[in-house]
């Protein structure tokens, strides 16, 4: 784990110091890893019986903790939105 | 939005591919996407290293505003944990992992696929996959009754990028520094906050 976070801080290094260079290619990088990574991740999911037969519940699963993610974190952005407005005096 | 069927559309293929046993063998797939892994963490931090416009915009932006990632990072959490109760098959830090990826669903879903199988990495990807939607569809009805933090809060990682067009549309040209900047820290915050949760 300490390992992928220190690969990642290596990659920062390097975009900074390359900051002045245009790197096109970056972007398009990332998204052929993601869709490589995702589709081993179907690969690993589909040939697990375990996620196959589940799929239903691991879906209700998903919903609920979307859903309580979202509402946790709006209740706190409306908290911070009324501070701000209150001393702010209504102004936007 | 396209970006996202594509991204889906690798996800259903691999999950073909699993299901009819077209491979012989499966077990050499974690190693290569652990490799794979890493290649994208690194180009992922080059495109943050290299991204010089969010430290500029920072100096313009009212510092309470800052405190608005915090926000996110705190409410989803206790958000999960309250979740958690519902779910005694799961532990806290499973919960945790899977809310730890503010929509980042791509990074996250790897990352629990890694550390904890492809069963939670299949609800990461689902429910970040759905807090992209949620923040696309629902961006109106938040400013309206939450205010124009709300979408942006809900939006977690992808406020810079995929939903930020959307949250500039609903709450004001005003907000797109906010947005990126929450974008930006929230983005960052992913694979330290599920790494953490998954190794505990």
């Amino acid at each position: 784990m300490l390992k992928i976070v220190a690969i990642m801080f290596c990659g920062i290094a390097v975009g900074y110091l390359l900051r002045n260079y245009l790197l096109r290619f970056v972007p398009k990088a990332i998204t052929v890893l993601i869709w490589l990574l995702l589709f081993f991740l179907g690969i690993e999911a589909g040939a697990n019986p375990r996620v196959i037969g589940g799929l239903k519940e691991l879906g209700l699963e998903a919903v609920w903790l979307s859903l309580m993610g979202v509402a946790g974190s709006v209740l706190l952005a409306w908290a911070l939105w009324r501070y701000i407005q209150a001393r702010k005096g209504g102004k936007s | 939005m396209k970006g996202s069927l594509i991204i889906v559309g690798f996800f259903i293929a691999g999950i073909i591919v699993g299901v009819s046993h077209w491979l012989p063998e499966t077990s050499g797939l974690s190693n290569i996407s652990y490799i794979t892994l890493c290649a994208l963490m690194f180009f992922v931090g080059i495109s943050v290293g290299h991204n010089t416009t969010v430290l500029k915009s920072i100096r313009k932006l009212d510092p309470r505003y800052m405190l608005l990632p915090l926000m996110t990072i705190t409410g989803t959490l206790a958000g999960c944990a309250v979740a958690a109760l519902a779910l005694p098959h799961r532990s806290l830090t499973d919960c945790l992992a899977v809310g730890s990826g503010f929509g980042y669903y791509s990074l996250s879903s790897i990352f629990i696929t890694q550390y904890r199988g492809p069963e939670l990495g299949t609800v990461a990807l689902l429910a970040n996959i759905l807090r992209e939607i949620i923040t696309l569809l629902g961006a109106p009805l938040l400013v309206k009754y939450f205010g124009r933090l709300a979408p942006i809060s809900v939006g977690g990682a992808t406020t810079m990028d995929t939903t930020l067009p959307i949250i500039t549309q609903c709450s004001g040209n005003n907000f797109i520094i906010v947005s990126i900047f929450h974008g930006f820290i929230v983005d960052f915050s992913v694979p330290f906050l599920v790494t953490f949760f998954c190794s505990l």
